[in-house]
């Protein structure tokens, strides 16, 4: 026979969220930056084939950190649901909002249902007037940011980093040497490659643009 | 009837890979009207004729502005001809509600693919799959309710413009010179048969294209000749390397005029 034994809750909850922050510290961090046209998420990442920043409707982008599978999960799932909207009703009704909420009744469900959390952190980003940025972690919490944003292990240090550099009307090309500057400042090395995009509204209906760098 | 929005996150979703039409099969969505066997053909509104041509550095695609019901006119301000996406173009010819619908689904699966997959589909994929969407169709085609497109893209590995005309069998041919669907078709072929030559410069491809829907326009009723006085005009794209590009109305009116002016 065997014995059922008891878990406490807390106890429960402590070990997924120490496993899951531990998962995502390791990976390596994104930041977003409100500029005078839209909004710049760039990230430290080495490989030039697997990517963590990602189009998702016409004014919203998706970015992700931690466990590839995972947030790649997120991320098409994300792009079925803005599809999905757009064309049963019409463009303009497909929402950040929307997304970050369902991303984060995802993640929250996948937390106390699921044995193994997911080791992932996500932003959700559109620009408009104003911008949005709704930052989603592991367990689901949903922060909605405003003119900077980080998520990863460094992501504190990185918002630190980016609050003291930003002021209001930003050209894109200060926004990224602001964003490589924390970068610098929070990991203490040089970078091993960046991958950028911009929200940019001079780009008219998709106004998701990878920058080389 | 339609179910309401399920959102399709994570878990209520097998696996619906990178088409847009698979992934509203599997939520439930009928993608296409089924019809009862015995039901009645119906009348409906239907574009009429649509053309395109390649010249030296990619394809021009035209279209008249008018739908017909029978021997009324239904619209005359009618859009036949639609950017796919950003490197391609299709224009449509038949019961214009369906077919409408048929390029709204066209352009979300060429832009739903790309933003999964992280590149775009080849010309000849893209062609690929709009045979199938027209082949999707058929039951409705045997009620009278047919579909047929015509398919352009600039072939960004090849470095040249490409054009596919289609059946209502969804049976898809690719054109070395130009094509055409609709009622004016043959009348816009006969045209483009005399004036085409593979040299032509943007500028001038747009005055064939303009000047074959003139001239299809004067035998076939069902076909809209560029109307001045109310500044109708026909819808023209230009697609290149440059990608999809929209005519304004000033860049074909003249055109447009020489046509009208010189036919007889």
């Amino acid at each position: 026979m065997t014995i059922p034994f008891y878990v406490a809750p807390e106890q429960l909850v402590r070990d997924k969220a120490d496993f899951a922050r531990k998962g995502i510290a390791r990976g390596r961090s994104i930041v977003a930056i409100e500029y005078n046209q839209g909004v710049l998420l760039l990230a430290e990442n080495p490989s030039t084939a697997l990517k963590k920043i990602s189009e998702v409707y016409d004014h919203i982008a998706f970015a992700g950190v931690g466990r590839y599978n995972e947030f790649e999960t997120l991320r098409k799932a994300g792009i079925r649901q803005a599809d999905l909207m757009g064309y049963l009703y019409s463009r303009e009704d497909v929402k950040a909002q929307a997304l970050a909420t369902n991303f984060s009744e995802a993640l929250g469900a996948i937390f106390s249902r699921e044995p193994k959390p997911y080791e992932v952190e996500v932003l959700v980003v559109e620009a408009g007037d104003p911008n949005r940025m709704f930052r989603i972690s592991y367990d689901g919490t949903l922060n909605d940011e405003r003119k900077v944003a980080a998520i990863g292990g460094k992501a504190e240090a990185l918002v630190e980093a980016l609050r003291s550099a930003w002021r209001e009307d930003l050209t894109l090309e200060e926004a990224l040497a602001a964003g490589q500057a924390a970068f610098q400042q929070a990991e203490g090395r040089p970078s091993e490659g960046w991958e950028a995009a911009v929200l940019d509204r001079a780009n008219g209906r998709r106004a998701f643009r990878r920058l080389q760098l | 009837m339609t179910p309401g929005p399920r959102l399709p996150l994570l878990f209520d979703v097998p696996a619906p890979g990178s088409s847009f039409i698979d992934l509203l099969a599997t939520l439930g969505y009928p993608v296409l009207p089924t019809i009862a066997a015995e039901s009645r053909p119906l009348q409906a509104p239907e574009g009429t004729t649509v053309l395109a041509l390649r010249y030296a550095e990619g394809v021009v695609m035209a279209g008249d502005r008018q739908a017909t019901e029978g021997n009324l006119v239904a619209h005359r301000h009618i859009r036949k001809v639609f950017p796919a996406d950003q490197f391609s173009a299709v224009a449509i010819a038949g019961t214009a509600g369906l077919a409408i619908e048929m390029v709204r689904l066209f352009q979300v699966e060429l832009e739903h693919y790309e933003k999964i997959e992280g590149h775009r589909l080849s010309v000849e994929g893209k062609a690929a799959f709009l045979a199938r969407l027209v082949r999707n169709q058929l039951a409705m085609a045997f009620q009278g309710l047919v579909v047929v497109p015509l398919f352009a893209g600039f072939d960004e590995a090849l470095g040249t413009g490409r054009l596919y005309t289609y059946d209502v069998v969804g049976g898809r041919y690719e054109e070395n010179e130009f094509g055409s669907t609709g009622s004016g078709a043959r009348l816009a072929k006969s045209y483009l048969r005399t004036a085409f030559r593979p040299d032509l410069s943007a500028d001038d491809a747009v005055a064939v294209a303009v000047g074959a829907l003139v001239a299809a326009a004067q035998e076939d009723t069902a076909t809209g000749g560029p109307d001045l006085r109310r500044g109708i005009l026909p819808n023209v794209l230009v697609i290149s390397a440059s990608g999809v590009e929209e005519l304004a109305d000033d860049r074909i009116r003249p055109a447009a005029e020489i046509a009208v002016d010189t036919i007889r």
